[in-house]
């Protein structure tokens, strides 16, 4: 939270409840992000909203009925009971992208159950979309199936694919057959970073075949926040720079925040 | 969030229920006079009610075992017999269905599908139906015969119509043989004349669509054509569709349509997705969406039908549908019917057991969107095995697609 609250100060929230996890984003008149926070979406998505709006206004001294307007996006955006309305979040994604790089683009997002190719105009226009199909290759769950593989914490899988040396294939376009590559690989001596950044291919190749890049590249969602060499390659296959946007795991529950802004005007 | 929307019903769907019971108690009464031809549904059925058979269409029981979700218990029997899950879930659900002994038509207190007498297939659509057809074929030991249409067709030239006419005349001497009847072919002529009649109202209801707002939906549609399918060449489904239209007119005249409130017109195109055709015309009625036009709904439009050229004009209707045709051909038409039904984006199922009629693999829509201007969205779904669908994904996928139809 920066700056003083004035009487006058208006607060947008956007609530994004993703399949793994959910992100709340508070905005002020001005659009910029002034507190977020993030937990996992639970059982009970009514009750994660609420609990995380009331955790994060109490740290960081918002006054609540200063937010005007809330609106909700991801797989829970129906069951937020104080959002004033819903976008889906693809929706949200580009609506974030575009607050921060305005001109016409291409966003990748990768959840943790789902990936989106969004493609904007210059005037922040959606010309198209594509979710991945019914399958996890390419999404979080994946990069999550191949740490627990390989008995490490998904937080130390950037790092290890940074290091890799060797370029290692994974031809499936199965998670679970992946996997069993993967156990093949372990048996097979390759070392752990080559095999890291095998899986990390693995999420570049389906990403590739989703669809074309056109214009700029800007990557979003919790994957690449926490894998940004993930994104660079990704970047690298397409042969065009990824750009990663600020708070990328947020660009949804900003997107909405945005959409809310602009529905209290 | 709760939805209030509701699905409007036709006073004529009662009549229709009736009709179509009546089709079903007949069919599979025991002591029936006539013998059973099973039929594909855009097979030569006025040559087979011609000939005096009950005609029995298994494709519609494959809806039923979907719209009813019958097929996802049914289709893994199939699968362990030996039918791939990766072919038509049509016939995995129906061989299913008979292996297990169970069939929504039990529910309707009738025995389940009437055992065949023949089996005549036309490979139009697709070559599934022949290797359904001639499971029952080997179970049952009686005929399989058929008719073996080009596929991908370009021009319906008269090569292909001769061989196609020529293929269903040769039918005739071993349904003679089945039946015991001798061919008539003022009778056949009857037949056609009767189809035609079914085929100019079908039409006439789905062209209704075109009007805005629509007083039909693709939803509708799939239910309304139950007699367009299985009673083309009998009175019974002229004298409903008449009763239909005349509800529509009313519906036009007096400014109702199918959903309330009418912000964005869509074509479906591909197979419905028969187990979730509820929640899916719901869902586009809170969205102000109405789905007005199909190729589906149209599969069983025969315009070129003609008594006075009975063999040649029953080989064209089927050979010019979209479903056998090649995409240049499918693309003219697409176009035709977004601008007939001005609509503002296109639909595609990509039903993953029927490639045959699914459109979205060869680059197709993002040829029809740089034609036309109109958006799309590709939704990965099936049209019975729901193993194959996603719940979330699909709705969020119509659910952006709405939005963006909005920023237009």
């Amino acid at each position: 939270m920066t700056g003083e609250q004035t009487d006058t100060m208006q607060y947008y929230c956007g609530i994004d409840i993703g399949a793994s996890s959910a992100k709340l984003a508070i905005i002020d008149s001005d659009h910029q992000l002034v507190a977020k926070a993030i937990g996992r979406s639970g059982i009970d998505y009514a009750k994660t909203a609420e609990q995380l709006l009331t955790e994060l206004v109490e740290k960081e001294s918002i006054d609540r009925s200063k937010i005007v307007k809330s609106f909700s996006t991801g797989y829970g955006r129906d069951n937020v009971p104080w959002a004033d309305g819903k976008m889906t979040e693809i929706a949200c994604h580009g609506k974030g992208a575009f607050f921060h790089f305005k001109e016409r683009m291409t966003i990748i997002d990768i959840g943790a159950q789902d990936s989106k190719v969004i493609h904007l105009n210059e005037t922040g226009k959606r010309d198209n979309f594509k979710m991945n199909r019914k399958c996890a290759a390419g999404t979080g769950a994946f990069i999550e199936e191949i740490a627990y593989r390989l008995a490490l914490d998904v937080s130390e899988l950037n790092a290890l694919a940074e290091k890799s040396t060797n370029e290692v294939s994974l031809g499936s376009f199965c998670t679970v057959f992946a996997a069993t590559e993967v156990l093949a690989k372990i048996r097979a001596g390759v070392d752990v970073t080559d095999i890291v950044r095998g899986a990390f291919n693995s999420v570049v190749k389906r990403i590739v075949e989703m669809d074309r890049v056109e214009g700029m590249l800007v990557m979003t969602g919790g994957v690449v926040a926490n894998n940004p060499f993930l994104a660079k390659l990704i970047g690298l296959a397409f042969g065009t720079e990824a750009h990663i946007a600020p708070n990328a795991q947020y660009n949804g529950a900003f997107g909405a925040a945005l959409f809310a802004a602009e529905q209290a005007r | 969030m709760t939805s209030s929307a509701e699905l409007k019903d036709f006073e004529a769907s009662k009549t229709m229920r009736n009709v179509m019971g009546q089709y079903f108690k007949e069919l599979t009464d025991p002591a029936r006079p006539k013998k059973i031809a099973w039929c594909t549904s855009v097979g030569p059925a006025e040559l087979l009610r011609g000939m005096g058979f009950e005609v029995y269409f298994p494709e519609n029981h494959g809806a039923m075992l979907g719209a009813t979700r019958m097929a996802t218990d049914l289709i893994p029997l199939a699968n362990a017999h030996g039918f791939s899950p990766d072919i038509c879930s049509y016939l995995t659900s129906d061989i299913g269905s008979y292996l297990k002994g169970e069939s929504p038509l039990n529910k309707m207190k009738l025995p389940g599908p009437p055992k065949a007498d023949v089996l005549v297939y036309n490979t139009n659509q697709c070559r599934d139906v022949k290797d359904w057809f001639e499971f029952y074929g080997r179970e049952w030991n009686v005929p399989c015969i058929g008719v073996h249409t080009p596929r991908a067709i370009g021009d319906v030239s008269d090569t292909i119509l001769t061989d196609v006419a020529n293929q269903i005349e040769a039918l005739i001497p071993t349904l003679e043989e089945v039946s015991g009847q001798k061919f008539d072919m003022d009778k056949f002529k009857e037949v056609i004349a009767l189809s035609k009649q079914c085929t100019v109202l079908w039409k006439g209801v789905l062209d209704a669509a075109a009007n805005v707002p629509s007083p039909i939906s693709f939803f509708d549609g799939t239910i309304q054509m139950g007699p367009a399918v299985v009673l083309r060449g009998a009175q019974s489904a002229i004298d409903y569709y008449e009763i239909l239209l005349a509800e529509l007119n009313d519906r036009i005249k007096n400014g109702i349509g199918a959903v309330e409130g009418e912000k964005y017109r869509i074509h479906w195109e591909g197979m419905p997705i028969w187990g979730k055709l509820k929640s899916l015309a719901l869902q586009f009625i809170e969205l102000q969406t109405a789905v007005v036009s199909s190729t589906y709904c149209n599969s069983w439009v025969f315009e070129a039908l003609d008594p006075t050229e009975p063999f040649k004009s029953m080989a064209r209707a089927y050979c010019e549908l979209f479903i056998c045709r090649s995409d240049e051909p499918k693309e003219a038409y697409l176009e035709r019917m977004i601008e007939k039904y001005k609509v503002d984006g296109v639909f595609y199922h990509n039903a993953k057991t029927c490639p045959n009629n699914s459109n979205s693999s060869y680059n197709m829509p993002q040829r029809m969107q740089k034609k036309t201007g109109k958006p799309y969205v590709i939704v990965d779904g099936d049209l019975n095995d729901l193993r194959l669908y996603s719940e979330e994904q699909t709705r969020t996928n119509i659910e952006a697609f709405v939005e963006q139809l909005s920023q237009s």
